[in-house]
């Protein structure tokens, strides 16, 4: 018997607003120790997806309609975010929110709110995050509105890992950053997953940054998964190579709707 | 001279009060974007339950504590029964709750302590105290002066603490207070028993003033301008937003208000909200959005 994964969706259903129909049976699994990428076109359902998995779909008037999201084993259903948080699933947010008014320490210390932290331990574990963000700390007393993108991305992942998250879903870490920051990003996530055994749910249309920090790989389109399995198994796959990697292949062919096996839990 | 002077602080006197006031409605504009239009009806409710109690033999500061227990309960049920149940609804479902919220307040208040006028005596004379030339009555001293250590007190537990920081976060950015684990029902407990906290200091000044009646729900149409002129979103608006108000009304009263026949203190507020509104729509401190280029 394999350990459960540490996060599992289960042929799940999302609708917006009680009619938008968003994702149609999304099966994805995020093993102890992995990183997964999730991989897809504006639209496709990858933020819907983590929305789904960190509870946050209800304050988007959407919800999970069928099938199941368990996170360690047990259904998020009943938890609600901050009880996720507080067992440590944690997502940053597409287009990075932090707190614009926030000075940067006010907003590493929102992320760690939930914990209910004495003083001491707070200001520690703000200490901690700035020493792997120089950047920030030179910053520390400006407002995050005021910051760089790539900066306010740093900071966005820095309010995640204040928490001490064991899975960390990212949506998009790489958009609209040079690529010099996304290197520094993704180099980031990799250094986390070593050092910690940090799990990551990577939502992505950068696939190829993506695909060089995964183990595993999921491709959504309209809300489907239509191909799931190991980084080799998805770059080997010509119409994903097409579609997502920059491939020059003629066949520019839609993917065909088909439900996937999940990859082996390894 | 000594006359402006004098109706100058009997204005930011009062203003003051106005402050304290608009300071329960920008706690709940932050924490949930909605004007709270029940925080009149809390006013009335807290003074109503505070006369009734000691008018049955319970001594004051007794009838203090339990009043301010009923405040606290009251925040509790209004989040579990009122903000829970509409916690995505768009902000004008949650204004209309409010609404709503303030007939049963007031509905409530009246069927069980009845609707009569009750004299509310606090133990402070209105016997004027001066300095040199200036006068002002000593009951109006005592009460700005407990607005002003409420008003103080309240600006610096949300400055400082986590509450406040996590109250800011919130009104900065919902979605993401949320997904970094803010707890949004501790909070609206939070803001609501302050509020509580400031209808109940705010019935019993203005109870003593004017008696407890219906009347003091009305405090909710003078709040209304000074948040404009402050800005609904900031403390320190709330603070400028009542000694304006406060200082203009009175000095218009009784400087322009003989060229019209008077009666202009109940209207000024407004014309000068909607001078500000015109000018500076986001009122003195309203929250600049910060954008980067
Ligand atoms: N709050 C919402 N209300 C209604 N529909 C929504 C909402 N959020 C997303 N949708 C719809 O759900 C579908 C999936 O959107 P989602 O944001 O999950 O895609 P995505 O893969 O993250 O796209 P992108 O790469 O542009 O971020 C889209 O059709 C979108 O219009
Ligand atoms: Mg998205």
């Amino acid at each position: 018997m394999t350990t459960p994964p540490l996060l599992a969706l289960d042929s799940i259903e999302v609708v917006y607003d009680g009619i938008v129909a968003a994702l149609h049976g999304v099966t994805l699994e995020v093993p102890a120790g992995g990183i997964v990428a999730l991989l897809g076109a504006n639209g496709a359902g990858k933020s819907t997806t983590l929305k789904a998995a960190s509870g946050l779909l209800a304050a988007e008037r959407g919800k999970v309609v069928a099938g199941s999201v368990s996170f360690r084993g047990a259904p998020v259903r009943a938890r609600g975010p901050v009880q996720l948080v507080r067992e440590g699933l944690v997502q940053v947010l597409e287009g990075r929110h932090c707190f614009p008014h926030l000075t940067v320490e006010e907003n590493l210390a929102t992320g760690a709110f939930a914990r209910r932290p004495s003083a001491s331990d707070l200001r520690q574990s703000i200490e901690r995050v700035l020493e792997r963000f120089p950047r920030l700390r030179e910053r520390r007393r400006a407002a995050a509105g005021h910051l760089s993108g790539g900066e306010q991305q740093m900071l966005a992942l820095g309010r995640a890992l204040i928490a001490r998250p064991t899975l960390v879903l990212l949506d998009e870490p790489s958009m609209g950053l040079a690529p010099k920051v996304v290197e520094e990003m993704f180099t980031l996530v990799r250094t986390l997953h070593e050092t910690e055994g940090m799990s990551f749910l990577l939502a992505e249309q950068n696939a190829a940054a993506a695909l060089a920090v995964a183990n595993t790989a999921y491709v959504l389109e309209n809300g489907r998964v239509v191909a799931g399995g190991t980084v080799a198994d998805i770059r080997a796959r010509v119409d994903v190579r097409d579609l997502y990697l920059g491939g020059t292949g003629t066949g520019r062919t839609r993917f065909r709707a088909r439900s996937e096996a999940p990859p082996p839990a390894t | 001279m000594s006359f402006f002077l004098e109706v100058l602080i009997g204005g930011l006197l009062a203003g003051v009060m106005y402050s304290m006031v608009a300071i329960g409605f920008v706690l709940i504009y932050k924490a949930s974007g909605v004007f709270n239009f029940a925080q009149g009806a809390m006013v009335l409710f807290a003074a109503l339950t505070f006369v009734s109690i000691t008018e049955r033999g319970v001594p004051f500061a007794l009838a203090l504590v339990i009043t301010l227990a009923a405040m606290f309960a009251l925040a509790i049920a209004v989040e579990r029964a009122v903000l829970r149940p509409l916690v995505n609804a768009p902000p004008l479902s949650l204004f209309l709750a409010t609404l709503g919220l303030a007939y049963v307040l007031e509905g409530l208040a009246q069927t069980v302590w009845g609707t009569q006028v009750h004299g509310l005596d606090l133990g402070i004379s209105d016997a004027p105290i001066g300095a040199g030339a200036v006068s002002v009555s000593r009951f109006d001293l005592f009460a700005a002066a407990t607005a002003a250590s409420l008003v103080g007190g309240l600006g610096a537990l949300f400055r400082w603490t986590r509450a406040g920081v996590a109250l800011r976060a919130v009104a900065d950015d919902p979605l993401a207070a949320i997904a970094v684990g803010i707890d949004l029902r501790r909070l609206w407990a939070i803001v609501w028993g302050a509020a509580g906290v400031v209808a109940l200091v705010a019935g019993l000044l203005w109870g003593a003033r004017v008696g407890v009646q219906f009347s003091l729900s009305l405090v909710v149409l003078k709040a209304l301008p000074v948040l404009i002129i402050g800005g609904f979103s900031s403390i320190a608006g709330a603070i400028a937003g009542g000694l304006v108000v406060g200082a203009s009304e009175k000095l218009a009263e009784v400087y322009v208000g003989p060229l019209v026949n008077g009666g202009i203190e109940t209207w000024f507020p407004y014309v000068l909200a909607l001078g500000f509104l015109l000018v500076k729509p986001a009122g003195l401190f309203g929250e600049r959005s910060i954008e980067r280029v």
